[in-house]
């Protein structure tokens, strides 16, 4: 294992992909095609653009189907992927299909969105830093969980299960490399459900539980 | 005196500016230029205006240059801009010639630096010719677009694409703006400065001065769309929206419209206003200087509801500027203004003057709701519409420009606060 913890950050920045769709029918066949880097976008992206907070649904596929082709029903399957669980980006995309096709075989009528209200294919690219900050014991955690800035949280907790083998956040894999000794923390790490949450109560949850461990451990 | 950087930090907090820090670190020293056509009015030209300082505290050796032109210059930039955003355009080869010859003495003129920067930008099709003169070029080029081009009069874009497709990569402010090009087409919002004159906080006293020395009287009710006057800005319809209003409440409205200096088409069209608005002494039709930044920072701040009636957008700054003063703003359903106002949450969005006139009556009518929709309206932009959020994207742009175009860059340098 590692022996220090290297706090990352990073930074995304969106680019089109100039494809769009403007039904179901549509976006089923650019999901074939397109870019790995807008299925990562389009499910995980959402959580570093502080606006997209009042939306309803978890993905902005679902949200687009929500909005733009009024068909809630599409919209709520679509949200209920979690992109946590599938191993890789093909994957997903394949569930992704998946849904769209069985929704298409249901309905006889395939909404369309207005002009100007296309669903618009975007990728990102990352920016992974080194902030220079070394953690050496897991005890520096409720110091430091805090302060750390929400695109480092998102890269540890949130990126992580695209990096990691385990498919688990940065704390949680480091954790591990102590044998059973964190067992419990890691434990209760695991639990958390980092989709359906926003960076803030990310920071907010990983930060209590290391507060509360640790404290405990003092006792 | 506090830093610019320690002063927004008291805005968006430190985790902000300690995040900037580290992204600009790799970059230090390294010579950015950013090039437009106006030094003064429009928002390309007020985010300039704090960009470049700030990158410089952040040790970037960054540097704006306007490129200068005659009034055939500013004849044909100006058709150019309104063929983008989809009007049938007819622009004669003596304009398409001025605008040529325009760019290539600017490029005479600023040739040393551009050939020798790092990172050039070139914002919007004024000086979008520069990259076919500047052969020598070293560094990489970018053309940030910032009108929406979704539909443009396809001649005039067919046009302009020769030479924007050169360029490593192009910005565009929505998905929906962007034009399908070679290069990879990155979306950055733009955004508004909380510490230029025309957003820092006043007191009540000093909005009641400004309102005064304009007869704007403070205890009637006071809706205001600030912006050009631009037959895209829909002036007509928005006196037309106040008209429908006043039939059923006192109300008075506010068209304040700043000049550009690269805008020739604006005095014929508030000859069109005025004389739409006859006599009326409820309709303030006010004129301003490009200077005029307190005065519309106290209008804003002095309206019960903002209006953006626009039937095209870019982005549509002024919407975001009302936003941060905590108001509901009633905005054209177009372009960039679709990014801001979350229709029903905090403001709504409209087609028509009718539109606009129901919601305002409704707005009048519960000032509860003005409150609650303009401390969301307030969030918003807080969150995701401030300078330091586009400074953030600028510089992880730049990183992803120089160091790959792959979906990871692991900067290997570390970067320290």
């Amino acid at each position: 294992m590692d022996t220090y913890f290297n706090v990352m950050d990073c930074a995304l920045i969106a680019i089109a992909t100039g494809e769009k769709a403007q039904n179901l029918r549509e976006l089923r066949d650019h999901l074939k095609h397109t870019h790995r880097g807008c299925l990562y976008y389009h499910f995980w992206g959402g959580l570093l653009r502080q606006h997209s907070s009042d939306s309803e649904f978890q993905n902005d596929f679902a949200n687009w189907a929500h909005r733009s082709l009024n068909d809630a029903r599409v919209a709520e399957q679509l949200s209920l992927i979690d992109p946590n669980i599938f191993e890789d980006l093909e994957s997903l995309r394949r569930e992704l299909i998946e849904v769209i096709e069985q929704r298409l075989y249901e309905t006889e009528y395939v909404p369309w969105a207005k002009p100007g209200n296309e669903f618009q294919f975007t990728r990102s690219q990352t920016v992974v830093f080194d902030t220079g900050i070394k953690i050496e014991h897991p005890g520096q955690f409720p110091d430091i969980i805090p302060n750390l800035t929400l695109s480092s949280i998102f890269y540890h907790c949130i990126d992580a299960r695209r990096r990691t083998k385990e498919i688990k956040s940065d704390f949680i894999v480091w954790l591990a490399g102590f044998g059973d000794r964190y067992a419990e923390l890691i434990s209760l790490l695991d639990q958390i459900d980092p989709y359906f949450t926003t960076l803030n109560e990310l920071r907010q949850d990983i930060g209590n539980i290391f507060n509360q461990y640790f404290k405990r451990s003092l006792r | 005196m506090k830093t610019l950087l320690e002063q927004y930090a008291t805005i968006v907090g430190n985790e902000v500016i300690d995040h900037l820090k580290q992204l600009a670190n790799p970059l230090r020293g390294m010579k950015i230029i950013h090039i437009n056509s106006t030094k003064e009015g429009g928002g390309v030209a007020e985010i300039l205006n704090r960009l470049i300082p700030l990158k410089r505290e952040l040790g970037i050796d960054a540097e704006w240059e306007v490129i200068n032109g005659n009034s055939e210059f500013y004849q044909c930039t100006k058709k150019i801009h309104n063929a983008l955003q989809g009007n049938r355009e007819e622009i004669s080869g003596n304009l398409y010639k001025a605008y040529e010859e325009t760019n290539l003495q600017n490029y005479e003129r600023l040739r040393s630096r551009l050939e020798e920067a790092s990172i050039v930008f070139i914002h919007d099709p004024q000086p979008a010719p520069l990259l076919h003169y500047c052969s020598g070029r070293k560094g990489k080029w970018l053309w940030r677009c910032h009108i929406d081009v979704s539909h443009p009069f396809r001649p005039v874009w067919k046009y302009l694409r020769n030479y924007v497709e050169g360029y490593n990569a192009s910005i565009w402010s929505l998905a929906n703006f962007a034009q399908p090009l070679a290069h990879p087409l990155y979306l950055i919002p733009p955004s508004i400065d909380p510490l230029s004159k025309k957003n820092l906080e006043l007191t009540d006293k000093e909005i009641t001065g400004f309102l005064d020395e304009w007869n704007i009287d403070r205890s009637i009710p006071v809706i205001t769309q600030v912006s050009r006057f631009d037959r895209f800005k829909d002036p007509i319809g928005v006196i037309q929206a106040f008209k429908l209003v006043r039939k059923y409440t006192p109300v008075q409205l506010v068209l304040a419209g700043g000049g550009a200096t690269d805008d020739p088409e604006g005095t014929q069209v508030l000859g069109e206003v005025k004389e739409f608005a006859g006599s009326d002494p409820d309709i303030h039709i006010l004129e301003l200087p490009p200077d005029a930044h307190l005065l519309i920072n106290a209008l804003q701040r002095g309206s019960d509801i903002v209006l953006q009636k626009s039937l095209r957008e870019g982005f549509g700054l002024t919407v975001t500027e009302a936003m941060w003063k905590r108001k509901p703003v009633i905005a054209g359903h177009t372009g960039g203004i679709r990014l801001q106002v979350i229709n029903h949450y905090n403001g709504f969005l409209v087609n028509t003057p009718e539109g606009t006139a129901l919601r305002v009556r409704y707005l009048l009518k519960h000032p509860d709701i003005i409150e609650l929709m303009g401390k969301r309206a307030h969030q918003v932009v807080l969150d995701n519409f401030l300078i330091t959020r586009q400074l953030q994207e600028y510089l992880t742009l730049v990183l992803a420009l120089i160091y790959g175009s792959e979906d990871r860059i692991e900067i290997k340098m570390q970067a320290t606060a």
